[in-house]
């Protein structure tokens, strides 16, 4: 196993260094962690997260396969999001944080030594649970990472392709002009989604993406989620149990008790996990008799 | 526990399944025994309460459905109120089997001899009741072996439903002004064996709630 510690912040070496010193953790498997078929897009095992002294993820492994869509599900604090962040390093961007284990991307370490974040993030989109469209207009939001980008190509075609496959373009085609801002929360959430595409990405992450939306919205995103699997691997953190089994293909739960924090509890595809899930935590989660 | 109203709307849920299951019960016996006793009035009262357990099933199913549309249950809460709706089919057809033996018996009250000669239909009867019987105990108390022994059973009533066939049509064939009495022996029959095949489905259904899995226990040759 490969160990990396990552600190930005020089006054965490103490915890650094009674981290690197302390014994591993025994790690016993699961039986309930399935193994996705064919080639996976990412490959995680053995990771643990500490921002600062405090451990978010404990050992987690799981392989998340190519174009299909990942939910992840646990209660608050269960680590679901920060897993989520380690995908594509935007954890990089906190300060004092530490992380050991192995994050392959197509069996690239994506925290290998002269991997690009910059370029880690390109490939791999990430859409927010608050809709966070630029103070621009439409095209420029969809066209503004073409544009840092240098893009070379027709940049009208980039924007339509994009609010197009992001489902939107209809409702918007009209007034191109028109300020980000001025759509509804649904809207700019599919325009978020379009800004991800332009930057012809492999993978979307997807943090609550529907948690600020009403309903209707939020089942136009989904279906939006399960038409762009066709073409792109995602993972969606969730709150929402219905949410996972409705636009999901695996399902992951992840959990903190009273002595680990941040578990995978059982990952399965998700007729299983929502039938006849198979350990007792997941079933009492799910069916909300949780505590 | 959490979710204090959904496990009561659940509970109450197991309890209509319990209450039809003795409807159906109830049914069953007084249909063999109104066959037994030749009791034509008694025969008619349970073709007409037919209706009750009817409604009943009715009543039960769109309970069900707005338990899953308020709930919106998943795991072993999804699989017990699905098994209900399973069983509530089961228990109500059940019941039109006993209505069937009810109205059998109205028949051959037109042209059957007294004493009638049952032969092995009450033994038959018998044993399909104690299978309804356990395979409500087995749901009750999500009893997988229990469900599992259950279902054992239905091979003797099948093999008793091969005796009376032995026996009514070695009756028509000695005596042929019995063949239309024999023959409403034959339906008895058949309407018994389908209760105890309905049972295993029941049973199948215990096994579901507890395992999530969906096997068919014992296949019927009929």
């Amino acid at each position: 196993m490969s160990i990396r510690v990552r600190s930005t912040n020089p006054t965490d070496d103490e915890a650094r260094e009674a981290l690197q010193g302390r014994p591993a953790e025994e790690h016993v498997p699961s039986h309930n962690i399935t193994k996705p078929e064919g080639e996976p897009a990412f490959s995680i095992s053995d990771l643990n997260f500490w921002y600062g002294t405090k451990q978010a993820l404990t050992n987690v492994g799981l392989d998340i396969p190519r174009k299909k869509v990942t939910a992840l599900i646990g209660p608050s604090g269960c680590g679901k999001s920060t897993l989520l962040r380690c995908l594509n390093r935007m954890n990089d961007l906190i300060p004092g944080v530490t992380i050991e284990g192995n994050v392959r991307y197509r069996s690239a370490d994506i925290y290998g030594p002269g991997v690009d974040p910059v370029e880690v993030r390109r490939r791999i989109g990430m859409v927010f649970q608050k809709p966070n469209p630029f103070p621009k207009s439409i095209y420029e939001n969809v066209a503004f990472g073409a544009r840092v980008n240098g893009f070379r190509g027709n940049l009208d075609d980039l924007v339509e392709g994009s609010l197009q496959r992001a489902a939107l373009w209809d409702e918007v085609k009209g007034d191109l002009k028109q300020s980000g801002l001025a759509l509804s929360g649904g809207q700019q959430q599919r325009l978020c989604i379009a800004r991800a595409l332009a930057n012809n990405p492999d993978v979307i992450l997807m943090d609550e993406p529907c948690s600020a939306l009403d309903p209707i919205a939020t089942l136009k995103i989904e279906d939006l989620i399960r038409e762009l699997s066709t073409d792109y691997t995602i993972v969606v953190v969730t709150h929402n149990m219905q949410q996972a089994a409705r636009v999901s293909d695996y399902t992951a739960f992840m959990l903190t008790d009273e002595e680990i924090t941040g578990q995978l509890i059982e990952y399965a595809p998700t007729e299983m996990m929502f039938t006849q899930p198979g350990d007792q935590r997941t079933e009492d989660y799910i069916s909300g008799r949780f505590g | 526990m959490t979710r204090e109203l959904f496990q009561k709307e659940l509970t109450d849920l197991q309890d209509d399944v319990l209450i039809l299951g003795s409807m159906a019960e109830k049914a069953v016996v007084d249909s063999v025994e109104a066959l037994r006793s030749a009791d034509l009035e008694w025969a008619q009262r349970i073709i007409d309460e037919d209706a009750a357990i009817n409604k009943k099933r009715f009543d039960i199913e769109e309970r069900a459905l707005f338990v899953i549309a308020s709930q919106q249950p998943l795991a072993s809460d999804l699989r017990s109120i699905i098994s209900a709706l399973m069983i509530i089919t089961d228990l109500e057809r059940i019941a039109d089997h006993a209505e069937g033996i009810a109205s059998i018996n109205l028949r051959l009250g037109e042209s059957e001899t007294i004493p009638r000669r049952l032969g092995y239909i009450p033994a038959m009867a018998d044993r399909s009741i104690a299978m309804l019987r356990d395979s409500l105990k087995a749901y009750v108390e999500r009893n997988v072996e229990e469900a599992r022994r259950v279902c054992d059973a239905d091979d003797e009533v099948d093999r008793l439903q091969d005796a009376v066939y032995d026996e009514t049509l070695r009756g028509m064939i000695e005596e042929p002004a019995t063949i239309e009495r024999n023959t409403y022996y034959l339906w008895t029959a058949h309407n018994l064996e389908r209760i105890a095949d309905r049972c295993t489905n029941i049973c199948e259904r215990v096994i579901f709630v507890v395992t999530g899995r969906m096997e068919e226990i014992n296949v019927s040759k009929y």
